[in-house]
């Protein structure tokens, strides 16, 4: 829950409540990107881009190697399963 | 130090730990006492345990595991309200996995559900949000927890109900808030503290600035710290070389995540939806001032304590559990009487066992407690 798990923007989903689609380690689900927009930038140009989710929201951008170096500690530390497991559930 | 060769950087790693040695010992000679350190973060406290980090550290440094485990430090009073919330018919609860595992006075969440009460794990406040869209004949009440990390995803949620004009959604909320709980850990009198490694997503959203007081006021460093086992390591040896300079600074190890001014969005949520409680019940630490918020006034329709009657019983913790002593720091998890016989991750006693970001349930999982029992006794021969 306090973990933020890295995912990359897939596409977009709702422009107006801003809510995206991030692949999160293969699992595909809505993340509110809302504290990462920002009001000039077109909401089209974040996709692609890597962010550190937590509960749902983008909280932060991240570069491409930083994600890979953050999931692949979460990996080691076991909190992808459960992590990806409750998304899953979540997203039902 | 079998571990190092699981980091990412080896080498770097060895380099840092050589370089801690040095630093350790200059303020050890100085100040003639171990170095205590506190992690306020139960994820830093995870990553210290998985990765072995307290064995490698030389003996003169003492890491102190700080309260920042939200589902840990929930009250047993506010389970039982949950629970009580739980068994109306018409409501359907919503919350983490982690908060449905922690024990109530009689019972946590996953047995309540057992019973039959409708208790849903959710992974988001949104998915809770989206079960209240899909049942509009229900009332979806999310029980919301966690510090700063957690709360503008939760207020965010609430804004986006009202938009949408969903009534039948509302919040039991239990956010807690970093400062006056750092400021609680420092007033405390039977602690020792050299300095912090402050907590790298709950400084994402609320920046640097909230922590100079403890530069300023109380004289100790701060280092914003990451989660991996380097990023732990480099932040310990910034405070080092603070300590070791006489300085008391914030700095932030974690700038390529966490921005100086925090993020404005997730602020004004906040302080849209929220408004700080006279005082919050923590588990093992009793009534912190100020450290709980509470849904303002003009929310109280999406506010599960004003909308349903909650019993809000004070509930004491049970009396063998040491959660508050190893909580400050005054004892180890191992010396709690209860520690690995009544108390274990499958049969949690206290807090502190129920998630892994708890220090008990930390070191029960990768404590290597025999060799941190040695470390601990090196420790005692110091010069006190
Ligand atoms: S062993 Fe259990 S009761 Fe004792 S301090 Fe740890 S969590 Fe609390």
């Amino acid at each position: 829950m306090c973990l933020g798990i890295p995912g990359k923007i897939v596409s977009i989903e709702d422009a107006d409540n801003l809510v995206g689609i991030v692949d999160v380690g293969g699992v595909k689900r809505a993340v509110n990107l809302s504290c990462i927009a920002q009001e000039q930038t077109p909401l089209d140009s974040y996709i692609g881009g890597w962010v550190l989710v937590h509960v749902g929201f983008a909280m932060s951008l991240i570069d491409e190697n930083e994600a890979q170096a953050t999931l692949a500690v979460l990996k080691e530390l076991g909190e992808m399963q459960e992590e990806l497991q409750a998304m899953q559930t979540g997203a039902q | 130090m079998k571990y190092v060769d699981e980091f990412r950087d080896p080498e770097k790693a060895r380099v840092l730990l050589k370089e801690i040695e040095q630093l350790a010992e200059q303020i050890h000679q100085r100040i003639q006492r171990p170095v205590y350190l506190m992690e306020v973060c139960g994820g830093h406290t995870h990553s210290i345990f998985r990765y072995g980090i307290e064995t490698m550290l030389p003996a003169c440094i003492e890491l102190i595991h700080g309260p920042g485990c939200p589902v840990c430090v929930l009250p047993m009073g506010r389970v039982d309200d949950c629970v009580a919330l739980a068994q109306d018919s018409k409501v359907i609860l919503t919350t983490f996995g982690d908060a449905m595992r922690v024990p109530g006075s009689k019972k946590s969440l996953l047995a309540a559900k057992a019973e039959g009460c409708d208790v849903r794990m959710v992974y988001s406040p949104m998915d809770a949000l989206g079960l209240a869209r899909k049942n509009p004949d229900r009332e979806v009440i999310f029980f919301g927890l966690g510090f700063e990390t957690t709360m503008p995803s939760t207020a965010l949620t609430l804004l986006q109900a009202r938009r949408e004009g969903i009534t039948n959604f509302s919040l039991f909320c239990n956010h807690i808030t970093i400062i006056p709980t750092i400021k609680a850990v420092l007033d405390s009198p039977d602690l020792k503290l050299d300095g912090f490694l402050g907590p790298g997503h709950v400084s994402m959203v609320i920046g640097n600035a909230p922590y100079q007081f403890i530069a300023e006021h109380y004289k100790k460093p701060v280092v914003i710290a990451g989660f991996e086992p380097l990023d732990i390591l480099q932040s310990i040896w910034m405070l080092l070389k603070q300590l070791a300079a006489k300085e008391s600074k914030v700095e932030n190890q974690y700038s390529r995540v966490v921005p100086d001014k925090g993020n404005r969005v997730a602020l004004d949520a906040i302080s849209e939806v929220f408004e700080l409680r006279e005082f919050f019940e923590w588990r093992g630490l009793g009534s912190i001032d100020h450290s709980g918020v509470k849904m303002k006034q003009s929310w109280a329709d999406y506010d599960a304590e004003a909308k349903f009657v909650v019993p809000a019983i004070k509930i004491a913790d049970p009396k063998s559990c040491q959660c508050g002593e190893v909580l400050k720091g005054a004892i180890k998890p191992w010396d709690c009487k209860v520690f690995g016989r009544a108390c274990t991750p499958e049969t949690p006693l206290g807090a502190l066992m129920v998630s892994s970001e708890g220090a008990c349930a930390a070191y029960y999982q990768y404590g290597d407690v025999e060799k941190l029992e040695q470390h601990r006794i090196s420790l005692q021969e110091l010069p006190a």
